[in-house]
């Protein structure tokens, strides 16, 4: 493919370029294989699996265990969504540059996309499907709804997500904290003005709030 | 029954309950909960997943295809190439009706171009498979640049040369005009090519079984893609059944259709198996269109008393290797937004070995107006009149880009005077004024730019059903696509005005070609005015229905019933009503089908959408950088339909004008090897969260036109986007008083041209 001459880019999040990601997918699982083996601490290394080998791996999404087997160059958003039928978190660009794929690892945001299935392993992982809360929307969705904080709403589960993840780890940011909190998510409808709100108002909500129109 | 939409004055609301109103959408909860699936989410069983081998130069000839080695890979269930039976396809019609290439053609006019194509198991198979294929190139020369393309001796895209001449346009005495003029302005201004990028890739599934083919596409318009799929595979319409209920942004580049369907249409018949092909990010900036790159050369001549005399422009293309249209409507803006008896415009497209331009947010427009905005404010600096003043003195009535025929309505000089009002524009100029002589290294700017967008009237045709069930309940059946920009919403809200039934009660059924009714593509500002007069004439439809069935059992002629609240009410005597629901003929057929079709536009008037925007900004004057620090804008676009979505539809086009004056740049290796440098978002940047102002103010001008068409509304996806980077650009030279005439902004050079404009402030 054209892309495969080019030299590897940079990537913002401070992950791996697609490049990198792809050429390294076989050593990352090799990595963890080895972890894995630790504990009779044998002479042999394992062998390198191939491409298309699969490993088995348990995940813990949604506050459920599942036990999968998959190839060790698979992605975290291809298994959630192909393996496990979760299609909130969407795909963009299978870069991390856009952050459509946004979930929670022990409720901090992350790019599925940029991360092996292999690597998720022994962590929650939260995806959108996970912040209904019984009856409903969560906060934060009720939030979105109220200010219209999405068009197309492609980019909404990921821009959900990482405002989630924002209010966990700060219950009651300001306007830059928020900004700076869905940087990592693009929206090419350019609904940005009504995300900051939706995130300020989801704040409150998630304080005992009330919700309101706008 | 059939009610054609009648536009007429009494037709129209003389006050509105539901429409207007800030209303949620009908269809947020499945967006925000994750559960709405879009094309690129479905998963049938048995799907296969497709990739696409592409050129790698931006010029080539294919001399040999070998794909046994990936014909025997884990998984792969069937390649396409040039030699597959009935692989070989036209594609790119040209102007002869001949086509310029085919689907997997082995004369490469760009990079991307499709070569060979796997179905497999799993996407990793098939791009494993996509790259075990061997290709024999010869690399051919490349131009990538529109000027160097139309020079002599540039290597042809097409026999025949690069140069395709555009429309030429002329009125009144170019020269005599000039001469008249006591400042004339001439200026040369250049815009980047754009990308759509969209956030849902471009793709589809198919299914073939059988004579029947099944499309779940992301696109703009489902029916576009039935004949286009059809037509391509000599299938009658009705065994093409295109479906896209959601669809993740498209902004133009998904109103027609890409080879990607026909391809996975064919890997699916050859397999038997439902298949999913969709781009990758790099794939999609190469091949899904764009905003064609443009250079201007506009000269203008303006009296002292803000007459303006004449223009005259110039304007270049790149439609890419396969549009003659890379300059289409770049002149619109100088034909029609301002009065001048005096114009000439000549526009020239230029082939290039680079992906088509496809139509993108206002096409042409936003371009015209980086070059009209920032000339018509250099007049106005020169006869010393307050830029919005000299735009106010010169709104015209008629539309002198159609040969002087009347706008129905023009909302424009109310755009200009309470645009300016709102933004506090007189104190705005005067605060950056006084900031600037504190003196700082940020310099503080007010910029303002205008617009109108050709289109936004809408028209036929246009078909909508209204079901009115037995309980109260609606089902809204059409063809149109939501492509984010709240079409279910606005037109539930208008069967909800119409017909009194509670928006939780309308169920919408649309964008099917095979159980929903034909529409034309969302796109062009023309959503909301083709079908939401058609589903209020479908609701008066069933609303007429109703009453003729009530008028038997109440005993009354049908003239002396109207609909009331959920009711059948005699007009001069309200205490003689019949609930709906206890219409005998209701209960005994069960529902009413309301059938609405969209009326043909009056003729003999022109009806589009206006703009006024105004920002302010501030910037570096060491290092370059600049910062928008808010925007307003004002919209004329008739009546406003839903203000929660009509707002959301300014902040999106100034926020992607912000990215097409500061950002926005499609880099190819021009000289070199005419490849794409950016090849996703890390290095071609649209805004982000934190390059928007949070205070952007949509101002609405809400101006119902019930002559227009039975809502009174007009268009607005695309004015939003037009006069915002002209407004930046316009701001910056307040700011500094140094224009930038090329988008994207380029910081170095402007710092320089700080620099040397005034060195004085800075020792």
């Amino acid at each position: 493919m054209a892309d495969d001459e080019r030299p590897p880019s940079p990537d913002p999040a401070g992950g791996l370029s697609r490049r990198g990601f792809l050429t390294t997918a076989g050593l990352g699982a090799v990595g963890l294989a080895a972890v894995r083996a630790a504990a009779p601490p044998e002479a042999e290394p394992p062998p390198e699996p191939a491409a298309d080998a699969r490993l088995p791996v348990t995940l813990r999404v949604n506050g459920r265990t599942h036990r999968l087997r998959v190839e060790p160059r698979w992605s975290l958003l291809w298994v959630l969504r192909s393996e496990l039928g979760l299609t909130a978190a969407k795909s963009g660009c299978e870069r991390g540059e856009c952050g459509a794929c946004t979930v929670l690892f022990d409720g901090v945001p992350r790019y599925a996309c940029m991360t092996l299935a292999l690597e998720a392993e022994g962590v929650e992982i939260t995806t959108l499907e996970g912040l209904a809360e019984e009856g409903g929307l969560g906060a934060v969705q009720r939030a979105f709804v109220a200010h219209d904080a999405f068009q197309c709403g492609y980019c909404t589960p990921g821009q959900i997500v990482a405002v989630e993840g924002l209010l966990r780890a700060n219950p009651a940011p300001g306007p830059e904290e928020i900004r700076q909190g869905v940087a990592g998510n693009l929206c090419r409808c350019g609904a940005y003005p009504n995300i900051f709100r939706a995130a300020a108002h989801a704040a409150e909500l998630r304080q005992g709030g009330p919700d309101r129109d706008r | 029954m059939t009610a054609e939409s009648r536009p007429s004055a009494d037709a129209g609301w003389a006050t509105t309950r539901v429409v207007g109103q800030p209303l949620p959408r009908v269809d947020a909860h499945e967006r925000v909960a994750g559960t709405a699936i879009f094309p690129s989410d479905l998963q049938l069983p048995g799907m296969l997943h497709a990739a696409v081998l592409r050129s790698p130069h931006a010029h080539a000839r294919v001399l040999r295809v070998d794909v046994a080695k990936a014909e025997r890979m884990p998984g792969v269930l069937a390649v396409l190439h040039d030699g597959s039976p009935g692989a070989q396809i036209a594609w790119h019609p040209g102007r002869d009706g001949k086509p310029l290439s085919r689907l997997f053609d082995p004369h490469c006019r760009h990079e991307g171009e499709e070569i060979a194509a796997v179905a497999a198991e799993t996407p990793y198979q098939a791009r494993d498979a996509v790259r075990a294929i061997a290709v024999d190139y010869e690399v051919l020369p490349a131009v990538v640049d529109a000027e160097e393309a139309i020079a002599p001796g540039a290597p042809a895209v097409h026999p025949g040369g690069n140069r395709v001449p555009g429309d030429r346009y002329e009125r009144g005495d170019v020269a005599a005009g000039f001469a008249a003029a006591d400042e004339v302005v001439e200026m040369r201004f250049s815009t980047a090519a754009e990308l759509h990028a969209p956030l849902e890739l471009h793709g589809c599934v198919a299914r073939w079984e059988g004579e029947q083919l099944t499309i779940w596409e992301s696109t703009q318009g489902v029916y576009a893609v039935q004949s286009e799929v059809a037509a391509a595979l000599g299938l009658p319409l009705a065994r093409v059944r295109v479906i896209g209920h959601y669809v993740g942004g498209g902004f133009g580049s998904k109103l027609a259709t890409g080879k990607w369907s026909v391809i996975a249409a064919l890997l699916s018949r050859r397999t038997g198996r439902p298949v999913r092909l969709f781009l990758t990010r790099e794939e999609s900036f190469l091949v899904t269109g764009n905003r064609p790159a443009s250079v201007m050369r506009l000269k203008a001549g303006v009296k002292r008393d803000g007459t303006l005399t004449a223009f005259e422009l110039e304007g270049l293309g790149a439609g890419g290797a396969y549009s003659p249209n890379g300059a289409g409507l770049l002149d619109w803006l100088v034909r029609d937004l301002y009065t001048c008896p005096n114009v000439r415009c000549t526009t020239t497209n230029a082939f290039i070995h680079a992906g088509t331009e496809r139509a993108m947010r206002a096409p042409g427009h936003p371009q015209g107006a980086w070059a009209l905005e920032q000339v018509i404010d250099e007049l106005a600096r020169r006869i010393g009149m307050d830029p919005v003043a000299l735009r106010r003195r010169n709104v015209p009535a008629v539309s002198q880009g159609r040969g002087g025929m009347p706008y129905l309505t023009t909302g424009l000089d109310a755009c200009l005077e309470e645009g300016a009002k709102a933004f506090g524009w007189e104190e705005a100029k005067a605060g950056a004024a006084a900031a600037r002589r504190a003196g700082g290294v940020w310099a503080r700017g007010v910029g303002m730019g205008a617009g109108l967008w050709i289109g936004g009237a809408g028209g036929d045709p246009a078909t909508v059903f209204v079901n009115y069930f037995i309980d109260g309940s609606v089902n809204l059946n059409m063809g149109a696509s939501d492509i984010g920009t709240g079409t279910k919403t606005v037109m539930a809200m208008i069967v909800s005005e119409e017909l009194g039934v509670p928006l939780a009660k309308i169920q919408i059924e649309h964008a099917d070609t095979g159980t929903t009714q034909f529409a034309t593509p969302s796109g062009g500002s023309k959503t909301v005015p083709t079908e939401g007069p058609a589903v209020r004439a479908a609701a008066l439809d069933c609303a007429a229905q109703l009453v003729a069935l009530a008028a038997a059992d109440l005993g009354l002629p049908a003239a002396a019933l109207e609909l009331r609240d959920g009711a059948v009410v005699a007009r001069e005597d309200p205490a003689r009503r019949l609930p709906l629901g206890e219409i005998s003929g209701l209960r005994r057929q069960r529902v009413v089908v309301g059938k609405g079709t969209r009326e043909r536009n009056p003729a003999g008037s022109v009806i589009c959408p206006f703009a006024a925007q105004f920002c302010e900004v501030e910037v570096n004057r060491l290092t370059g950088e600049v910062r928008v620090l808010r925007f307003l804008g004002a919209h004329e676009s008739g009546r406003v339909m839903n203000r929660m979505t009509f707002d959301n539809q300014v902040y999106g086009g100034i926020t992607m004008g912000i990215g097409f004056a500061l950002t926005e740049r499609r880099t190819l290796d021009r000289g070199q090897t005419g490849k794409l440098c950016n090849f996703a978002w890390h290095d071609y940047k649209i805004p982000t969260a934190l390059e928007v102002p949070a205070a952007i103010v949509s101002h609405p001008i809400d101006l119902p036109v019930p002559e227009a068409n039975l809502i009174g509304a007009k268009g607005l996806g695309e004015p939003v986007t037009i006069p915002t980077a002209a407004a930046i650009a316009n701001a910056v030279f307040d700011a500094v008083g140094v224009r930038i005439t090329d988008t994207p902004v380029n910081l170095t050079r402007l710092a320089g041209r700080i620099a040397a404009a005034a060195p004085a402030e800075r020792s």
